[in-house]
């Protein structure tokens, strides 16, 4: 027996498909339908019925406006420095590392051997007033004596840059590591120095990298709530630490689905511009 | 209590291998995140046969031996009754913990517990839901020995569904260096060599029934008003800079690492903190009052009757003076049992003067309950709550 040719495609695409219709489809529909009830008049804590309350979106965001602005800024700022710190990395492992690639490689990776929690916990003793950063800043008059570190923006932008660095490494290194040295040596034969080299050749064939390294550093940064919630203070909350709250502290389930519908609107329609302006092409 | 603390060596042998279970906590990452972590392991046992209980605790909660790897007061009771006590520290966070059970317990399924351990407020919500069974007292004849501070709370006024299984006071916590004459008072604790380096706890109850008791309100009888008052009261020391955090465990690492110098926190925790440390911490009840809660021993709707049985007679063995004795020794929080402290002389005489374990009943009559909310004010309170530490 045999199946008709065309069917073949649908067919291998069935276990993919089912798995998105169990884990993200239907969650996102109870989701949808959570995010517009209300509580039941006289009911418990946590019973809601649906009464199709769309101001509930108006309301979880006119609440929280300050946590969402926050949410971009640091994301924003995180992607930039992780960008900053990547490009530079990625482009000695690609192409001047040697013997030391792979090692270079297993070292970016080697922080996934532990769990993210406790390296973001590490990073609070690091910036903690009995870690080494502190007092070296206090002794060399950078900060303040009575300045701190933990508890505040830096600390947390800090860790979500650390945090997501391989997510941005790994890309631009696969993207540099890619280029036809010859397409440089090239640029050298047509007598551009290195700079314009590196500028007018190296940056456009690596921009793939770029796009795909910001996107995937900047999506997990603007929901993440850990680095905030441990390395943040009260009023460095993000959307992610209110959604936490709203779901299990205050049992505020249709708040916490219609932030979370918000987030994922907000994060779309930035990606889909930032796509847009940098191209559907270069996402390789 | 005494500023000069001494233990024995042996004693202070025994704690300094032993974290408690909220510092425990505070390292797997504290929060929702552990929480939320956990809430993706599995949790209960699924079958629920004639022979045995499944008991669902807060991690750190029970004496341990780290040798054998066993709980030895539990292995005690199997041996005596035969009966099989399945035990699971999965019991992490109130809100998490009812949140995966919730659907079970409306559709009458098993959830995999005989035996839930919720806090007082939490146990007070099962109760009002109906997802906690009442206890046949014929199993449990040690009922009469919960302390009489605690035989009577407002969810169960007779103690019918619940019994504590272990009491948390809720007061200062400070560094002795940088506060010397230690701390009594809200003025205490908001002095100028603490600014930005104070931490309360995300226990709405105990943060901001301090901060009630401190500005003398009764929190067995706190208004609306008066209670959101204490939360503007929070927030504007939150946005003055005063207070650097509010957390779970956690400030007990803030307190080691000197980011916190001064805290509202738990008495079980700062016992660890002082030992460990050599009295480098203290804690004290406020002038004005401190908090007392309770976790509690609840069977659930859901447990079989076998099951039911089973879980009666473990609470009623918990419920021997010379077992919470042997289980108080090691988890350090306020032990519920009257004739414990008699045994804890026994076994480790510095712990049976210990006022974090065994208060005194001048002490205990400064310990206060806030009162039992309803679901509407559970909701709009801990949203004020929630807005106030920035989420």
């Amino acid at each position: 027996m045999s199946f008709p040719k065309v069917r073949v495609p649908y067919l291998l695409l069935l276990p993919g498909f089912a798995f998105l219709f169990t884990f993200f489809i239907l969650p996102i529909i109870n989701l949808a339908q959570t995010s517009t009830q209300t509580p039941i008049a006289g009911g418990d804590t946590g019973q809601y019925e649906q009464t199709l309350a769309f101001s509930n979106y108006i309301q979880a965001f006119v609440d929280n406006k300050e946590q969402f602005g926050r949410s971009f800024v640091y994301a924003t700022l995180a992607t930039i420095f992780a960008l900053a710190i990547a490009y530079p990395l990625a482009y000695a492992i690609a192409f001047k590392s040697g013997k030391f690639k792979n090692i270079l490689l297993v070292l970016v990776v080697a922080p996934f051997f532990t769990s993210f929690l406790l390296r973001t916990i590490a990073w609070k003793q690091i910036l903690g007033e009995e870690g080494f950063v502190v007092p070296g800043l206090r002794a060399l008059n950078i900060i303040g004596q009575q300045t701190t570190l933990t508890s505040t923006s830096v600390a947390v932008v800090a860790g979500m840059t650390y945090n997501f660095l391989p997510f941005m490494t790994l890309p631009l290194y696969a993207s540099l590591e890619r280029i036809d040295p010859r397409t440089i040596e090239a640029a050298g034969d047509l007598y551009a120095n290195g700079l314009t080299a590196f500028r007018r050749v190296t940056v456009p064939l690596s921009l793939p990298g770029v796009v795909a390294g910001t996107l995937l550093t900047f999506i997990p940064a603007a929901g993440d709530y850990v680095n905030a919630a441990i390395l943040g203070s009260p009023n460095t909350k993000m959307i992610g630490n209110v959604i936490e709250s709203r779901y299990f502290k205050i049992v505020d389930y249709p708040t916490a689905a219609a932030l979370s519908f918000t987030l994922m609107a907000a994060i779309l329609i930035l990606v889909t511009l930032y796509i847009r302006k940098a191209g559907t092409e270069e996402l390789v | 209590m005494a500023k000069e603390r001494s233990l024995s060596p042996e004693a202070r042998s025994i704690l300094g291998t032993q974290i408690s279970r909220r510092a425990v906590l505070a390292g797997a990452g504290g929060i929702g995140a552990a929480g939320l972590l956990a809430a993706c392991g599995g949790g209960g046992d699924s079958a629920s046969a004639e022979n045995t209980v499944r008991w669902g605790n807060w991690p750190l909660y029970l004496d341990f031996d780290e040798a054998t790897k066993t709980y030895p007061t539990l292995v005690k009771f199997s041996e005596q009754t035969g009966i099989d006590a399945k035990y699971f520290e999965d019991y992490n966070d109130n809100d998490e913990f009812f949140g995966k059970v919730q659907a079970q317990l409306k559709l009458g399924e098993d959830i995999g517990y005989d035996v839930v351990t919720p806090t007082d407020w939490m146990a007070a919500r099962w109760i009002r839901l109906g997802y906690a069974q009442k206890y046949d007292t014929a199993n449990i004849p040690n009922k009469v020995n919960i302390l009489d501070s605690l035989a009577s709370p407002s969810y169960d006024p007779n103690r019918e569904s619940t019994l504590t299984w272990q009491g948390i006071m809720g007061g200062f916590g400070w560094n002795v260096e940088k506060n010397p004459k230690g701390i009594r008072t809200l003025d205490d604790l908001f002095a100028p060599q603490n600014k930005g380096k104070i931490v309360v706890l995300t226990e709405m109850r105990d943060t901001i029934g301090v901060i009630l008791l401190g500005q003398g309100i009764d929190i067995t009888k706190v208004t609306e008003d008066q209670f959101m008052n204490a939360v503007d009261f929070m927030a504007k020391k939150i946005s003055d800079g005063w207070i650097r955090g509010v957390k779970g465990n956690e400030y007990a690492e803030d307190l080691t690492s000197g980011d916190a110098t001064a805290v509202i926190g738990w008495s079980g925790d700062m016992f660890i903190l002082a030992s460990e440390n050599e009295g480098k911490f203290d804690f004290a009840i406020p002038e004005s009052g401190g908090t007392i809660s309770g976790d509690n021993l609840m069977i659930p709707s859901t447990a079989s009757a076998a099951g039911k049985a089973n879980g009666e007679k473990m609470i009623n063995y918990y419920y021997e003076p010379a077992v919470a004795a042997e289980v108080a020794a090691y988890v350090n929080y306020v032990c519920p049992v009257k004739g414990a402290q008699a045994e804890m002389e026994k076994i480790a005489p510095e712990l049976a003067t210990s006022e974090y374990i065994f208060p005194t009943e001048k002490t205990a009559s400064r310990l206060n309950v806030f009162r039992s909310l309803t679901p509407d004010e559970e909701t709009k309170w801990s949203e004020a709550f929630q807005q106030a530490q920035g989420n």
